[in-house]
């Protein structure tokens, strides 16, 4: 992502089976607490990062998540970083598409997390891996 | 192995989901919900997620499921407890819950069972009162 805010503190959580995307959700909990985002504010990202998560996992094999704390000017938001080194995403513009799945799942998580935060950047080689960045700003 | 109970009220099913369930532990549920429905001929299943933080796409897909399943085997589902922030989030990821009826409260998920039950329930051998006032 082309840098929108300076990077002040992080964390990695790693992401191998179902219950690292719960801690996925504890560690987004606690830090979305901490920076004092409001309730609905903190469910939407939580959310987010339980989409993503689990797309890391199902999709990209299993990856991590790294948690920054950035700054923009007067600006704080948190950033999500998934990233893994699964098959990637041939078409990422069909991949955010409501609905579009190649499995069993509703294709609601890639486009619906991207509604849920305010800044979203996906790069995905094949072959390579898929590395999705999202920020929400206070 | 981690599971999540099921409590059985008469014709009703009652589970109160208190955890941050894993993606694994949803589907035993959905598992656990389908066969206790057969087990004990069950009406009514009630969800109380009151105690979840956030529903996303696998919950909600697994609620869904749930309640069709039941549906099949002639019960009807409803998921109470809901929080706001919760509901507003689900709307926001493009989720409506389709097929899921909901409410407020445990109470107001009861009655609904008990009124929607009671419309096609004939004859019960094992229940000798009637609910109807
Ligand atoms: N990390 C990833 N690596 C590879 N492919 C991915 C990755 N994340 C998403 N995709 C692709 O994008 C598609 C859409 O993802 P999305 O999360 O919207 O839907 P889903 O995971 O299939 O279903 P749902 O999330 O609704 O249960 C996926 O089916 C998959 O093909
Ligand atoms: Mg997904």
């Amino acid at each position: 992502m082309r840098t929108t805010g300076t990077v002040q503190k992080t964390e990695t959580v790693p992401i191998q089976s179902s219950s690292d995307v719960v801690v996925v959700r504890q560690r987004v909990r606690a830090w979305t607490t901490d920076m004092k985002f409001s309730l609905v504010e903190q469910t939407k990202i939580i959310t987010a990062a339980s989409e993503l998560g689990r797309n890391t996992l199902e999709h990209g094999g299993g990856g991590k998540m790294e948690l920054s704390l950035v700054v923009n000017g007067a600006r704080q938001g948190i950033q999500l970083c998934f990233s893994d080194q699964g098959p990637g995403i041939a078409d990422i513009a069909q991949a955010l598409k409501d609905g579009y799945s190649t499995g069993q799942g509703m294709g609601l998580g890639l486009s619906g997390s991207k509604r849920l935060m305010n800044e979203f950047e996906i790069d995905s080689k094949p072959g390579v891996g898929t590395s999705i960045t999202a920020i929400r700003w206070k | 192995m981690e599971r999540i109970p099921i409590l059985r009220m008469g014709n009703y099913l009652l589970v109160t989901i208190q955890v941050d369930m894993h993606d694994k532990l949803a589907l035993t549920l959905q598992d656990d919900l389908t066969n206790r429905i057969t087990e004990v001929n069950a009406k009514g299943v009630l969800i109380d997620i009151s105690s979840l933080e956030i529903v996303d796409s696998f919950i909600g897909r697994t609620l869904a499921n749930i309640a069709s399943m039941a549906k099949v085997l002639d019960a009807e589902t409803v998921v109470v407890g809901m929080q706001p922030a919760v509901a507003i989030t689900l709307v926001e990821l493009g989720m409506s819950l389709p097929g899921i009826r909901t409410a407020l409260n445990v109470e107001s998920g009861m009655e609904y069972l008990r009124e929607t039950v009671t419309g096609h329930e004939e004859s019960d051998e094992d229940d000798g009162d009637s609910t109807e006032d």
